[in-house]
């Protein structure tokens, strides 16, 4: 009789320990203001369309272009681009992409070329408001050769012609009437934001079941997904932007795991995984986010190449991210993270040396003054202001390390800080500052940095106030090379050119780097697959991989 | 009454019309317009598409053509759309007043109950009187973003009794934040309390109904407490208007989207629907609570009309 029991007990309690972990709840600090893919760029919104929707190309996690719902990747070689004349007589480029077999959206409606027509009709409309319009002024024509195989006709030769980017099918039996109705209004009546349950607005994996403004997202499998079934029936995407209290919901079993892409800073998951030994897995992954200081160098004192120099030399970037950071940023010598095939590991480095620091000064006209800070010959003291973000812990401990770090070579940086919404809108924009900016740029593989290097990229208010080159960074040999490197298709021969430009930024430094920041990704030990990318491509897109350890 | 009702009704929608240009030409006036925010945040934005994007969101029109357009619309009853949000603005502000309401409701509940209590015994216990002005100054100095971070350790984490935080409903997920909440605000009603209550009960009424026989607990709550009730009300109109704001820090510790975050997101993003909206809603129950407020003073104490 015992042992019936005891059996009884047993396979009672069999299908309670046999029972699957196929819910995940995620948590990140940041919620996704629309869920249309093509308006407004912002880093959640990719993270949680990643699960629901994907593009035709994307970088891998090894930072390699691949096909998502392409065939293969155009190539000249492969004789899916091909160099011709536009018709204004300049070199462009005739790019196809082909279509995977038994796409569809989550209602069953079959993806086709009509879907990425509507998406090229909607970018070239302006009145639509998609942000950077460039490709789809630059993509004079879409040809949808069959239901399949569409090729874009572009009026410039660059070697990102094989990527599609943002360019990505949108489902035209849904959306085109309502974008045809009227264009301006679309943006506030498109199904992505009115309706987002609609399982047709989806082609991922999963699809988007439930929404909770401004607090959840969930998402459930998509029963017309083609590709491998994803482990998970469902996941829920919850945003809680302190980060503290991210880490007490991780804590109190209300989160799985905290996604890297927008998460905890490393100092606090480091923090996180000393408190609690085995209970979860942190990986931290280098990224493409670049923590540097923008140089007024158009301004006495830094438009002297030797101070720059000599602020470079002064500074302890190892100390400053083995002290503050544990250790966890990869320090940086020019723009080009070291994980990008372009980086030039030989380039010229700063290590800190006070001695040099203080002959580059002294090269440069200032000499040791009273109370320790160098004056020129005029008896100006060597002062710079120096600003970040206001509210930014980490930047603002980093500031105060710079800060005495300067102060030892004779250097004073006079600290001055603002919210980002008035250092980014206005001091940076208009180029108010008159010192030291502190503060990152997120770039892509690759990514040529025209936009901050070019001397036609200085914001000014004849263009509107665009273009990053906040320094004031005029060289005529890193224009050539900013023109010249998209243009280049041959890799090696590009690889020269990139050389060449890290060796430019390494010697004229219009930008001190300090590092290149990681993500922290913290997860629960029985959680499998998930590989981050470190790039603008979240992890999610490859979310049918993620499962439970066995 | 009726014209002192209907006068300060007038004031009211004057009020709200000057409040309404005033939070306008503010948040127009900060630095750094969505477009300057994007063109920082996207390398990729040119300043072909700063032009377009700007003309799009009617940012190229003068500030006070852009409030006409808005007032305009308002009269028509279109409240218009969240930029930041992607939502109708009235869609977005109810589910955030709700929210709202039923988190400070409890908690200001809750401070006046407690906050009237303790009042109550530090006026009709004087030697408790040091012990409720202790608990009064604890919660007065008691930051709430500290507290709600404590309370969440305490019980969500090592205990895991309660969750620590989150939008999902029961009243689970409300005992942390209502207690963060409570706790800040019931100082404020033990001291007033306090000193209203001992005012009062060295009235001569009460005097008069302690001859007649009448219990100390009869005297504190049928005659005391009305007369002291007077300067309470005035706090707890204002407190009304704090409901519909929101409370921003706990709102944020404990992830529970309300008007608190709604209207800080509102106006740091420039998103003018949304937090003129909400700014004025909060304006008119303010304004409203306070008219409230003031004709159940005259109710309870006739000789203020």
């Amino acid at each position: 009789m015992a042992v019936r029991f005891l059996i009884c007990l047993l396979l009672l309690a069999l299908p309670a320990q046999a029972q699957p972990r196929d819910a995940l709840t995620i948590g990140i600090t940041q919620y996704p203001s629309t869920l249309h893919p093509n308006i407004e760029s912002m880093v959640a919104k990719s993270y949680v369309l990643g699960f629901a929707r994907r593009p035709v190309t994307a970088y891998d996690p090894d930072w390699r272009l691949i096909c998502l719902l392409c065939e293969a990747i155009p190539t000249l070689e492969n004789g899916l681009a091909v160099r011709e004349t536009t018709p204004d007589g300049r070199p462009g480029l005739r790019v196809t992409w082909v279509l995977r077999e038994g796409l569809r959206w989550g209602d069953g409606t079959p993806i086709t070329t009509a879907d990425l027509r509507f998406t090229y009709d909607a970018g070239r409309e302006g009145a639509t408001g998609i942000g950077p319009a460039e490709f789809y002024r630059s993509a004079y024509a879409f040809i949808a050769e069959d239901e399949r195989r569409f090729t874009l006709r572009f009026d410039r030769v660059t070697f990102e012609f094989g990527s599609l980017g943002d360019f990505a099918p949108l489902p035209a039996h849904l959306e085109r009437a309502r974008w045809e109705q009227d264009p301006r209004t679309y943006r506030t009546r498109t199904l992505y934001d009115t309706e987002p349950t609609n399982p047709g607005l989806w082609n991922g994996p999963f699809r988007v079941a439930q929404v909770q403004p401004g607090s959840a997202i969930t998402l459930e499998r998509n029963p017309h997904w083609s590709g491998p079934a994803p482990h998970f029936r469902r996941i829920t995407i919850r945003t809680v932007e302190n980060t503290p209290a991210l880490e007490a919901q991780l804590l109190a079993g209300q989160v799985d795991m905290i996604a890297g892409e927008l998460g905890l800073p490393v100092e606090q998951a480091s923090a996180l995984a000393r408190r609690t030994g085995t209970r979860f897995r942190v990986e931290y992954r280098p990224g493409l986010i670049y923590e540097h200081m923008d140089l007024r160098i158009d301004q006495p004192p830094l438009d002297d190449r030797r101070v720059r120099q000599a602020l470079l030399h002064a500074l302890d970037r190892e100390q400053i991210v083995a002290r503050l950071f544990e250790g966890r940023q990869t320090v940086a010598h020019t723009s080009v993270n070291p994980l990008d095939w372009p980086h030039d590991a030989n380039v010229r480095r700063y290590p800190h040396d006070p001695a040099r620091a203080a002959a580059l000064l002294e090269e440069a006209g200032w000499t040791m003054g009273p109370g320790g800070i160098r004056r020129n010959a005029a008896g100006e003291r060597l002062s710079i202001e120096l600003m970040t973000t206001a509210g930014n812990r980490s930047r603002e401990a980093t500031q105060q390390v710079i800060q005495a770090q300067w102060r030892a070579v004779g250097v004073e940086a006079r600290i001055r800080n603002e919210p980002p919404r008035v250092l980014f809108g206005e001091t940076l924009s208009r180029r108010r500052f008159t010192g030291a900016v502190l503060f990152a740029w997120v770039s892509a593989p690759e990514g040529v940095p025209r936009s901050s290097l070019h001397s036609t990229e200085i914001p000014t208010a004849e263009r509107n106030w665009s273009g990053q080159n906040y320094p004031g960074f005029r060289n005529a040999e890193m224009d050539a090379l900013l023109e010249a490197l998209p243009q280049e298709l041959d890799r090696e021969r590009r690889r020269a050119l990139w050389h060449r430009l890290q060796a430019i930024y390494a010697e004229e430094l219009p930008a001190l780097p300090l590092w290149f920041r990681q993500d922290a990704h913290v997860w629960p030990q029985w959680l499998a697959g998930v590989r981050p990318t470190g790039h603008l491509n979240p992890s999610t897109l490859w979310a049918e991989a993620w499962g439970v350890r066995p | 009454m009726t014209r002192l009702i209907l006068s300060r009704l007038a004031q009211i929608a004057v009020m709200t019309v000057i409040l309404s240009l005033c939070a306008f030409l503010l948040i127009g006036l900060m630095p750094g317009d969505p477009i300057e925010m994007a063109i920082a945040g996207d390398p990729r934005l040119t300043s072909e598409d700063a032009a377009r994007l700007r003309a799009l969101h009617g940012l190229d029109q003068p500030l006070m053509a852009r409030y006409l357009a808005w007032a305009g619309a308002v009269m028509e009853g279109n409240f218009g759309h969240s930029r930041l949000f992607a939502q109708p603005v009235a869609q977005l502000l109810w589910p955030a007043l709700l929210s709202s309401l039923e988190l400070l409701a409890l908690a200001i509940g809750i401070a006046i109950t407690l906050g009237v209590g303790l009042g109550a015994l530090a006026a009709a216990r004087p030697r408790m009187a040091p012990l409720v002005q202790g608990v009064a100054l604890v919660a007065q100095a008691t930051p709430s973003f500290w507290l709600g971070i404590l309370l969440i350790i305490l019980f969500a984490v090592q205990l895991g009794w309660l969750p620590a935080g989150g939008a999902d409903t029961g009243w689970r997920f409300l005992v942390l934040p209502v207690a963060t909440l409570a706790f800040a605000n019931l100082a404020a009603y033990a001291r007033h309390s306090a000193a209203a209550l001992r005012a009062a009960l060295d009235e001569p009424h009460i005097r008069t109904a302690r001859a007649k026989g009448a219990s100390e607990a009869r005297v504190l709550a049928r005659h005391a407490l009305p007369n002291a009730a007077v300067p309470l009300l005035t706090i707890a109109a204002l407190d009304a208007g704090a409901m519909v704001s929101g409370a921003l820090i706990t709102e944020t510790v404990f992830a529970r989207p309300g008007m608190g975050k709604l209207i800080y997101d509102a106006v740091m993003g420039s998103d003018f629907n949304l937090a003129l909206l909400a700014l004025l809603l909060v304006a008119v129950v303010t304004m409203l609570a306070t008219l409230g407020a003031d004709l159940a003073q005259r109710w309870l104490d006739p000789r203020i009309a």
